[in-house]
């Protein structure tokens, strides 16, 4: 999993990192100021939030299908949930149904604690 | 006969000063620039970088790059809709992959806020690398109105360009 982030630019570009969890694997989105959407809350850019549950639906789909190549994405949808403050951000996908074509997968992202969620997202995939 | 609607940043409608994101880092980080604004519209830019490739077989950028440059141009539109500025928030985004962008070129939107409540502004918006009609990618997006009570980061931008 980890050489395949290596293999992603945009995945290096947002530093997204890969840490141990439960159930496999969750991902790690480190702080940088860089990624500021909002300067005057201040807030991480909604577009970043999004990005990087897109990536993580995109490697628990990987890590769960085990296929060799990226899946294509079909449609992606983001629910804001809270103000991403200057800190941390994990995230866990749930591969909600893999069907012959379509993969439905769930992802949420939270930062202190996940109970709180900040992100949620919805993907749809085709492999 | 129907009243004028009056916009808060009027002054700044037509050919769009680029570093009109200046005031969002991330923007700035990926080399996002405005093209053009207008009431309730917004359209930019994202030069091609190779740093924003997802899909190192195909050259494709990320899909999640392209969330990026159409919430910042959404919420752009969003402040082009207003009659008094004030904070705005991404409640929800969806978009549509129709194809793979090309690689190596520069992609485009235009976010459309195509209806305004007190409380919500609900936001349409395309993006394509050649041609406005032949999109790579469509979205939905809703954004709430007077999200908190930080205000707009546009307020400054207006103040500056007012006195210029």
């Amino acid at each position: 999993m980890k050489e395949l982030l290596a293999a992603i630019p945009y995945a290096r570009f947002l530093g997204v990192g890969i840490e141990p969890a439960e159930a496999g694997f969750q991902c790690i989105l480190p702080f940088r100021p860089e990624l500021i959407g909002n300067t005057m809350l201040p807030a991480i850019h909604g577009g970043v939030l999004g990005a990087f549950a897109e990536l993580t639906a995109l490697l628990g789909l990987i890590d769960e299908t085990g296929i060799d190549r990226v899946p294509k994405p079909v449609s992606f949808t983001v629910d804001y949930l809270r103000t991403a403050g200057p800190r941390d951000t994990h995230a866990r996908a749930e591969i909600f149904k893999l069907g012959r074509r379509i993969a439905n997968v769930h992802v949420v992202g939270w930062q202190d604690d996940p109970q709180k969620p900040v992100v949620a997202g919805n993907g749809k995939f085709l492999f | 006969m129907a009243t004028q609607k009056r916009y808060a940043l009027d002054s700044l409608f037509g050919p769009a000063d680029e570093n009109i994101v200046s005031h969002t880092p991330h923007a700035q980080y990926l080399g996002i620039k405005a093209v053009e604004t207008g009431p309730g519209f917004a359209v930019m830019k994202l030069p091609y970088r190779h740093e924003l490739v997802g899909d190192p077989a195909r050259g494709v950028v990320f899909g999640g790059v392209i969330t990026t440059l159409i919430d910042q141009a959404s919420g752009l539109a969003v402040a082009c809709s207003l009659e008094e500025l004030t904070a705005i928030a991404t409640i929800d985004l969806r978009i549509d992959y129709l194809r793979a962008a090309e690689p190596g070129r520069d992609l485009y939107t235009r976010s459309e806020c195509y209806k305004l409540t007190r409380n919500i502004a609900f936001v349409r918006a395309s993006a394509w690398e050649h041609d406005i009609g032949d999109p790579f990618a469509t979205c939905q997006a809703t954004f709430m109105v007077g999200a908190n009570n930080a205000g707009s980061p546009f307020s400054a931008r207006f103040a500056k360009g007012a006195k210029q």
